[in-house]
């Protein structure tokens, strides 16, 4: 536990450095998978190591102590945790705890409503025109178990000429398809609960947009087109829209896809993969000895408290109780 | 799925008649008057059969999204209008919930910067040169 419980934390660390470099070099669905996979793990590993962290100084509340039925003066007298790093352990926990359950309800919400607009459209079709001039598209997911509809704006539908309309149907057809929302909950889900992880959320994001973009183009069966579209589309929509400053602060993503629609396609890599499991494989095996080891603290510390009562008891001759009630002691 | 994404190629391949469908509309939507069949097919990519187009017209038309005049032998289509505001509104406002829906709707195209402007243009004009 002296080492071991750190090490999620670290991972998390250096994920949050070497990840997004590392997705770079992936194909973008396999990207996105494995940015998915590693924040996630990463997120349990973050929230797991900080609770394990507070336990000891929180198994020292008196109370707690009672209630758990363990010593205290051995759980300090063990403790591998300095007290100053239990608190701050115990306050980021408590913070992640509160920034994941307010994005749970802000997120969760925002699908609700996704859905509830999907049901309300008449008839089954795919695609929803929405007759405005302002330049957008979007894909909006279903209820599970009912289809979701492509949104696109009489403007969005103006400015492409056929086949890039046909790409752009491909790429949002691709979300659909993906269950990319999904995808993209998860990943702003891990950011919320450890804010370490937010380059991944956001180079996620962006994987999600290229392996749209290489489905739509495996579905057109021309690169150039989707690459075209995007260009066209994101153009147009700057001419239009006033330029929301959070998202162009962060800059760049669109000149990336169109970018990489003009090269050829990405070839498949392995080594990046081998890393990030590596990782996430670290994170598990680490959390997993930290937890027995402060299994085998509290344990210790539990068999001191009973080995106490049982004296007392033999002492004092009293009946064999303990205060919780929850002990149960041998009559030796 | 994949297999039905691949035989959807450009070559004009079997597709599902729902995304047969969604490309009409997006013809039609995009025009700005009515259009005959035959235009349709015209604008459309690919080498889809008139008579394909025809059905997924007529189609369209019965299920009330289009409205239809007469046109020489046949008739010129156009997309129903109504109501499209009222979903436009509420569509542009599950929009601006800012950061909260990035996770749930995968939007085509993000902001750009100015950089990201120029940069673009470059591209294309790159694109187009080879």
């Amino acid at each position: 536990m002296r080492i071991s419980v750190y090490i999620p934390l670290a991972v998390a660390a250096v994920l949050a450095v070497v990840g997004p470099a590392l997705a770079r070099r992936l194909h973008p669905r396999t990207a996105t998978w494995a940015l998915t996979g590693a924040a996630l793990v990463a997120a349990g590993g973050w929230i797991g190591a900080l609770a394990l962290l507070a336990s000891t100084l929180f198994g020292q509340i008196p109370q707690v102590a009672f209630l758990g039925a363990w010593s205290i003066r051995v759980l300090r007298a063990e403790d591998p945790v300095a007290r100053a790093v239990g608190a701050a352990c115990a306050a980021a926990l408590l913070c992640a705890t509160a920034t994941l359950g307010t994005a749970c309800w802000r997120h969760g919400r925002v699908l609700m409503a996704a859905f509830k607009e999907c049901r309300r459209m008449p008839g089954s079709d795919e695609l929803a025109v929405i007759d405005a001039a302002r330049v957008e598209a979007f894909a909006l997911p279903g209820a599970p178990g009912s289809p979701g509809r492509v949104v696109v704006s009489t403007g969005m539908l103006q400015v492409l000429d056929s086949s890039e309309r046909e790409a752009l149907l491909a790429h949002e057809r691709a979300h659909l398809r993906g269950h990319h929302h999904f995808l993209l909950l998860a990943l702003r889900l891990a950011a919320a609960a450890c804010p370490l992880l937010y380059p991944l959320a956001r180079e996620g994001a962006f994987c999600v947009e290229r392996w749209a973009d290489e489905d739509a183009a495996t579905a057109v069966g021309d690169r150039a087109v989707i690459g075209r579209a995007v260009a066209v589309a994101a153009l147009a929509a700057a001419g239009n829209q006033h330029r929301a400053g959070m998202l162009a602060a962060t800059g760049g993503p669109v000149p990336r896809r169109v970018r990489a629609l003009f090269a050829p396609p990405p070839p498949p890599r392995r080594m990046p993969l081998v890393v990030i499991t590596a990782l996430v494989a670290l994170c598990c095996v680490s959390l997993v000895d930290a937890t027995q080891d402060a299994t085998t603290l509290f344990g210790g510390a539990h068999h001191a408290f009973s080995m106490a009562h049982a004296r007392f008891h033999a002492r004092h001759d009293l009946p064999h109780h303990t205060a919780a009630g929850l002990v149960r002691t041998d009559r030796a | 799925m994949d297999e039905e994404r691949r035989q959807g190629s450009a070559a004009g391949g079997r597709r599902a008649p729902g995304e047969l469908e969604s490309s009409v509309k997006s013809v039609l939507w995009a025009a700005t008057g009515a259009l005959t069949a035959a235009q349709v097919t015209e604008r459309l990519p690919g080498s889809l059969a008139y008579t394909t187009v025809l059905t997924i017209l007529s189609r369209l038309y019965d299920k009330g999204q289009l409205t239809r005049e007469r046109a020489g032998r046949g008739y010129a289509y156009a997309p129903v209008r109504d109501e499209a505001e009222d979903t436009a509104v509420r569509m542009v406002s599950l929009l601006e919930r800012g950061t909260d829906r990035q996770a749930v709707l995968a939007r085509f195209v993000s902001e750009l910067s100015t950089e990201d402007d120029s940069l673009i243009q470059a591209l294309l004009r790159g694109k187009n040169r080879s």
